[in-house]
């Protein structure tokens, strides 16, 4: 990555490709407060996406807003990190993705509240606070899961190494960046080890560590993501509501 | 009605009993004295409310009821929202309308513990959590013990 640009527009569709896969959820979770809680942490992700894509349209100055950043570009120019794109899957792969990702954007967010650049740390402020909750809601479930019935446990199990390898992405340096991802590692940890402890499960130990989404190299599957995301936009182009 | 008064008479779109003065999203209100275009700035409560753009359009509406068709709102994300700028006035017709109010946010670095949520039907402090979201972002579900009645709970944010 090189400049803000990139940094915010990486942070940025993390977030934005996150709530399009929640928002996934809507009407089919497990349970009615579940579908509330994931529709609502989906809702929390797009207002960041928003704030980030409309200050990352700013540091281009190309004159492109959120909508254009959000609905008019392919996958080859998304900066998301694989881990949001996977697809929903079972119920414990998506508590996992959600763990993760809070584990990650939370001390993110707090290093942004501190960093030189006054938007960035507004919105870092701001959002901190609710990956916070959303933290605390993964965590919840992958305890009640991991450490619950032997199926949840053995479909809990499966979900972590499956997503884990993932998670390395997302701490890759970038030492010109307002924050250094490499920096955010040892927050995660300490939050990640301590919950799959008392989950009763195992940390992979995998080495293998799928990357490519900051340079726009992606799985086959965001592209779907994006096209079910885009396709009104891009039938209608320039409607408003 | 002054500009001031016209924009913290704007209430909530999705809880109703309460103003954006009252919720402490407005944050200001200032008119140019050389110009008299008035300037209103609001911050929301979550990052995704999707509550902002209707608040916007009423407090122009309301402002141009006050004789100020030209007013401007600005929306501002720092200092971040918290449910200790809802005013004592505010908890009180929360309660009223049975949306128990916030608890206090515990202040950095302070061990936090889970304080008793009263129910704001019965009074009582037998509460449980029946979800951790609510009808909004800003609501989480609760159950009371005593009167068996379910309310929303304002987060403490």
């Amino acid at each position: 990555m090189n400049g803000p640009f990139d940094f915010t527009l990486a942070l940025a569709d993390d977030a934005l490709v996150a709530a399009q896969r929640l928002a996934e959820w809507t009407t089919r979770a497990p349970e009615m407060e579940e579908d509330i809680a994931l529709a609502n942490i989906a809702l929390d992700q797009l207002g960041a996406a928003r704030l980030l894509l409309s200050y990352a349209g700013e540091l281009e100055g190309a004159g492109r807003d959120e909508d254009a950043l959000a609905y008019l570009r392919d996958d080859r120019e998304f900066r998301n990190a694989l881990v949001v794109e996977l697809p929903n899957d079972d119920f414990a792969v998506t508590m996992a993705k959600l763990f993760f990702l809070a584990a990650y954007q939370l001390p993110l967010y707090t290093a942004l509240a501190g960093c030189a650049d006054e938007r960035l740390a507004a919105i870092g402020a701001k959002a901190r606070k609710e990956s916070a909750y959303h933290l605390d809601h993964g965590a919840l479930w992958v305890k009640r899961l991991g450490d619950g019935t032997e199926e949840s446990h053995r479909r809990m199990q499966a979900a972590v190494d499956k997503v884990w390898p993932y998670t390395h992405e997302l701490f890759a340096a970038d030492p010109a960046a307002p924050v250094d991802p490499a920096t955010l590692r040892p927050a995660f940890d300490e939050v990640v080890v301590p919950v799959l402890a008392e989950a009763t499960l195992t940390q992979p130990d995998s080495a293998w560590a799928p990357a490519g989404g900051r340079a726009g190299v992606h799985t086959e599957h965001l592209a779907y993501l994006l096209a079910e995301m885009q396709v009104l936009h891009r039938a209608h182009p320039g409607a408003k509501w | 009605m002054n500009p001031r008064e016209a924009a913290a008479s704007v209430v909530d779109p999705e809880i109703r009993v309460i103003t954006i003065d009252e919720l402490g999203i407005l944050r200001a209100v200032e008119e140019d004295p050389a110009s008299g275009r008035v300037t209103v700035t609001i911050t929301p409560t979550y990052t995704g409310c999707p509550a902002m753009d209707v608040i916007r359009a009423d407090i122009r509406r309301a402002l141009t009821a006050a004789g100020h068709p030209d007013a401007q709102v600005q929306t501002v994300y720092s200092p971040p929202w918290s449910t200790d700028w809802i005013s004592e006035r505010g908890r009180t017709k929360l309660a009223a309308a049975g949306i128990a109010p916030p608890t206090p946010v515990p202040a950095a670095g302070v061990v936090s513990l889970t304080l008793a949520v009263r129910c704001p039907q019965c009074g009582s402090p037998e509460t449980e959590q029946v979800s951790r979201f609510g009808s909004t972002a800003c609501k989480a579900l609760w159950r009371c013990r005593s009167c068996s009645e379910p309310f929303d709970h304002l987060k403490a944010l």
